[in-house]
């Protein structure tokens, strides 16, 4: 989620109120924000990415006011025909759409210049998805000759000066070359033909959504007037970012002229930005019984119009920023933020229902307790681990599952036995007194291709016996016990297992179920894992045990 | 205690040590005079020292001695040289007789001879087989007692710094032979203290009985004997003992919060496809969660099998347009490729999805909790595990609402010993409203977040259970909780398996 920093001053100056810092801080949690912290001059935030919104100070501050009651009800942005046009033709099929509009009369300092790239920024992470679904661009209204084209051309044949490059590189080059091109290569590397804003003169605006040209795309302290452009794959996603960009630069002092966009498909003619509110029906009853309250129609227009609505009988006007509201739960949830959710009383419901808990896990649990009767100590590896501890340190190979881009190169397979990770424990803990008489009760992951997911998930207990006296017959002891306690009668086998001193290895099984290996371990393991006191262990698979014992309850 | 108790509590070593130390005040005089094995006489003055019947104070210096037995014959026998040169004369010799005579190993004579030579001390012929005689030089040498032998001679041990230059260059030549060494001596004093001076003159010629056996029971010996009284207060070492590990304790804890509040347990798998972990809870395949950088993704294997093909075209349809309830969808092209990921659950909410689609709405109400590991790719540090554990919770009722969400949540943290909680907007993709929890810290004297709830947006409930119920849901993390609780700083130590800290680690007592 996107941090923003937000001028305190000017926050509340647009709010119309001003607040003590506690209050403010109240407010803002309470409105849907994580707060990060207030200073004497910023107020720094999380925005939920269901609000890019409120990523300006202005439609921060806008939400604000009306969420505390002083500038309550639906915000309008009236807007004027500025009659110029948007050619569209030829563009590449990955990008193919636009909306674009003008500005005037802004006046820009460098902070608020600042603040504009912030919005930018912002909504390209964010609404944009790191600008994979749009790029936004924003030109000085007076080096443009209308009508404009947008259109794609083959990358290495155009040239321009890309912002704050020193000289004219192709589109192509850009990508290596520009530092911004660089980090957005991915987008649009392996297109034909790159999206590409030329105006009336024929001139280079920018190659969206990479960069803007640095002569005709880059706004000073003296621009007033502006050329907003939103690019990309969807009209409706464009559009929305479009309408939260353009709103934040009219509730800067700048009005909002129209643009018309030809399009040469279907698309036909549009005139953007789209400012009219969007109308929904909405059932107070149904707001009422999700949330649990009682609110009359006028309580209900209250909420309403806090929250920057327009209410009437049933039918609700969203502003147009709000790119958020797919269906009428979105209503609610902004019905109960007015309410305030601190002022929402908890309450548990006279309903009645039966606890159950899942009986394998209820075994595995007792098969826990039991262990620990014998002077055993528990203890929790990771399931992620290492194909050097799962696979060559035990001197065997088995299939294992695979991570893909794992943070940790430590950590990118997930574990097909316990025993490795239960030797990792003991390698670690070489200092401590010993003898070291564990076990690790947990999950593990073999390749199954007859599975859902392709991964069979098992659950198995290790038990391992490390002390200078240690031997077989401690760990045997042990399995004796346990079958004892579930009353089943097992064998074991003789084997063989390259992980185990040969001759001191066995199968052990009930029936004709195979549920695990029991032995010494072979000293060249001990030593993969710099133990110096003989091991005797055992790996029983519990899910196949469960099923031996479940039928005979 | 007074004096004449606290003597009855001495074990039968001390009571052997204890009068005769005025006389005898070290451990090295004490062991001559008691008789006794020197780790007795230790032990037993280190019981009377816990015991502050005496004061002990140690000295340590460092004494040359004998290295070994080779060392000690030398002594006795002389060095090997000079028992070659006395053996010597002016006619050559053969070897044979020469090693009779000086009783020397052929080692020896090796050495002996290597030694003669650099000194001149003697000339070697091998005309008729190996035959030495001594030379004018060596006559002189013979006549001298060396300076190893006048180190050696001298009485042991000595001390190196005390030693004069002469005495050094014995000692130097004799120690690069390996003939001599450094021994580490600890010397005990020992001093009675004035309470000990009264117990020991205290001390009655009773034999106390040390331990009660098997034979005095039998043989009912055991009438009329005393036992020596056992200092009770002491300390004693630690017994091993099995032990539970310590996160499994509020693990535990945590599911019997749920089923005394009438929860149903809900069990599934850590590898899910991305169909359970995302799409059907409504997260667009362009949600940034989605991301490699923060989910993992299996390489090998890579893809899942779809559920019934309704299912998917349900949830598909959801996305896209909305279907036929009242939303407009994410309004994009669903990609039952993107669906088919395998991935390690995001959250335990996966299970509650597969929970909503196996339930019949004839069987509600239902509560339902589920407890299990979750995985985030991240990088391990002391806030953050890649592998942490959850527990989600569904409520599926007609009449559920917001405030009854807020009132399990609330009851949950009381049980958990949160007695503040606090409840602020947030936004997942798959509930609406959606709620922020927050417990206060009372001791840190701060809010913690713990976890995200709401009730699922109908894009979830209705293509899983056919019809649009309210579904109250919530996932807290509770890995701040147990590490808070054991007083652990850093989180990572959850799961480092250190031995020391697994076995006396404090119980989980809520």
């Amino acid at each position: 989620m996107p941090k923003v920093t937000l001028n305190k001053k000017e926050v509340l100056k647009l709010v119309g109120k001003a607040l003590p810092d506690d209050k403010l801080a109240d407010r803002i949690s309470m409105l849907g924000t994580d707060l990060e912290k207030i200073t004497k001059e910023e107020i720094e935030v999380e925005i939920f990415p269901n609000r890019p919104d409120l990523l300006s100070e202005q439609g921060f501050a806008r939400a604000l006011s009306s969420f505390i009651g002083i500038k309550k009800g639906l915000a309008t942005f009236p807007t004027k025909n500025s009659n110029e046009k948007n050619i569209v033709k030829n563009t590449a099929k990955e990008w193919p759409y636009v909306v674009t509009g003008i500005i005037k009369g802004l006046k820009l300092s460098d902070a608020k210049i600042k603040e504009i790239i912030q919005i930018q920024e912002k909504l390209g992470i964010t609404y944009l998805r790191n600008r994979k679904k749009g790029g936004i661009g924003i030109y000085p209204l007076e080096k443009i000759s209308f009508p404009i084209i947008f259109t794609a051309e083959n990358p290495d044949t155009f040239k321009f000066r890309p912002l704050e490059y020193p000289s004219e590189i192709t589109g192509r080059q850009i990508l290596s070359k520009h530092p911004t091109g660089r980090k957005y290569a991915s987008i649009c590397q392996d297109w034909k033909r790159f999206p590409l804003f030329r105006d009336a003169k024929n001139k280079i605006l920018s190659m969206p959504p990479i960069i803007n040209a640095h002569e005709l795309g880059k706004i000073t302290e003296h621009t007033k007037d502006v050329f907003v452009e939103v690019t990309g794959t969807d009209l409706p996603t464009i559009s929305r970012a479009f309408t939260m960009i353009m709103t934040a630069l009219s509730e800067m002092g700048g009005q909002i002229y129209t643009m018309d966009v030809h399009y040469k498909d279907k698309t036909g003619k549009i005139t953007t930005p789209d400012t009219k509110p969007k109308k929904m029906k909405i059932d107070r009853n149904h707001i009422n019984k999700l949330i649990g309250l009682n609110l009359s129609e006028t309580e209900l227009k209250d909420c309403l119009e806090r929250m920057g609505y327009g209410y009437k009988k049933g039918e609700l006007s969203i502003p147009c920023y709000r790119g958020d509201i797919l269906h009428p739960c979105d209503i609610a949830e902004d019905v109960a933020i007015a309410y305030g959710y601190d002022n929402l009383k908890p309450e548990i419901p006279n309903v009645s229902t039966l606890a159950y808990e899942n009986s394998y896990e209820r075994f595995k649990e007792r098969i826990a307790n039991l262990l620990i009767g014998f002077e055993l100590v528990e203890v929790k590896s990771f399931h992620l681990t290492n194909k050097e501890n799962q696979s060559t340190k035990m001197l065997t190979s088995i299939p294992l599952a695979e991570l893909d881009s794992c943070m940790n190169t430590e950590f990118n397979i997930l574990r097909a036995w316990m025993i490795p990770s239960v030797l990792e424990t003991l390698e670690r803990n070489k200092h401590h007194e010993y003898p070291q008489n564990l076990f690790d009760l947990g999950t593990i992951f073999k390749i199954d291709p007859s599975q859902e997911t392709g991964i069979l998930e098992q659950e198995r207990v290790a038990i391992l016996l490390c002390g200078a006296e240690t031997n077989y017959t401690d760990a045997r002891q042990i399995l004796d016990g346990l079958f004892q306690a579930l009353d089943l009668t097992y064998k074991v086998e003789p084997t063989t297992h390259p992980s185990f001193i040969p001759g001191r290895v066995g199968r052990v099984s009930a029936g004709k179920t195979k549920l695990a290996y029991i032995g010494e371990l072979h000293p060249q393991v001990l030593s993969n894992f710099n133990i110096e006191f003989p091991t005797a262990c055992f790996e029983l698979n519990l899910s196949e045990l469960w099923e031996v014992f479940s039928k005979t309850l | 205690m007074n004096a004449e108790d606290l003597g009855k509590t001495l074990h039968r070593l001390e009571r052997a040590i204890l009068p005769l130390i005025p006389k005898n005040p070290t451990a090295e005089e004490l062991i001559i005079v008691s008789g006794l094995q020197e780790v007795e006489v230790i032990r037993a003055l280190q019981w009377l020292s816990n015991k502050s019947l005496l004061t002990l104070t140690g000295s340590k210096t460092e004494q040359i001695v004998l290295a070994n037995e080779t060392a000690e014959q030398i002594v006795q026998n002389g060095l090997p040289e000079r028992r070659l040169l006395n053996a010597l004369s002016d006619q050559f010799q053969p070897v044979d007789t020469l090693i009779q005579r000086a009783k020397l190993s052929n080692q020896e004579l090796n050495i002996s001879i290597g030694m003669l030579k650099q000194k001149a001390a003697i000339e070697i012929t091998k005309t008729d087989g190996l035959q030495i005689k001594l030379t004018d030089q060596g006559k002189k040498i013979k006549e001298k007692e060396w300076l190893e032998e006048v180190f050696l001679h001298s009485p042991f041990p000595k001390i190196e710094s005390k030693l004069t230059p002469e005495e050094k260059f014995g000692y130097d030549l004799l120690k690069k032979r390996g003939l001599l060494k450094i021994e580490t001596k600890k010397k005990i004093n020992v001093k009675i203290t004035p309470q000990g001076k009264k117990v020991a003159a205290g001390l009655t010629t009773t034999a106390y009985e040390e331990k009660l056996t098997p034979e005095m029971l039998k043989n009912r010996t055991w009438k009329g004997k005393e036992f020596r009284a056992f200092d009770v207060s002491i300390n004693v070492p630690s017994r091993p003992r099995g032990k539970r590990h310590f996160v499994g304790g509020a693990l535990r804890y945590v599911k019997q919060v749920w089923l005394d509040m009438g929860f149903e347990e809900m069990t599934g798998t850590m590898v899910q496809s991305s169909f359970w972990n995302f799409d059907a809870l409504f997260t667009a395949q362009d949600h940034p969660v989605r991301d490699l950088q923060d989910t993992f993704y299996l390489k090998k294997p890579n893809r899942s099998k779809l559920p019934n093909d309704k299912l998917v075209q349900d949830v598909k349809t959801m996305h896209e347009t909305g279907g036929k309830i009242p939303s407009t969808g994410w309004n994009y092209a669903w990609d039952p490729k993107d669906a088919k990921r395998t991935v390690l659950r995001t959250h335990t909410t996966a299970l509650s999805a597969q929970t909503l689609a196996k339930l019949d709405i004839k069987d509600l109400p239902k509560k339902y909790f589920s407890l299990g590991k979750c995985f985030r790719n991240e990088s391990l540090d002391w806030s953050h595990l890649f592998e942490f554990y959850q527990t989600d919770c569904i409520v599926i009722d007609e009449n559920a609402n917001l405030r009854h969400l807020l009132g399990y949540l609330k009851q949950f943290f009381i049980k958990m010993g949160f007695e503040k909680v606090r409840f602020r907007p947030a936004h997942f993709p798959y509930t609406e409203p959606s709620v922020e929890v927050d417990v206060y810290h009372p001791k840190h004297k701060t809010w913690i977040e713990l976890g995200g709830a709401g009730v699922f947006r109908p894009e979830v409930v209705v293509p899983l259970l056919g019809k649009d119920i309210p579904v109250l849901a919530w996932g807290l993390g509770f890995p701040r909780i147990i590490s808070d609780y054991y007083k652990l700083n850093d989180i990572r130590q959850l799961y480092r398996n250190d031995l020391q800290q697994v076995r006396e680690m404090k119980e989980w007592m809520l």
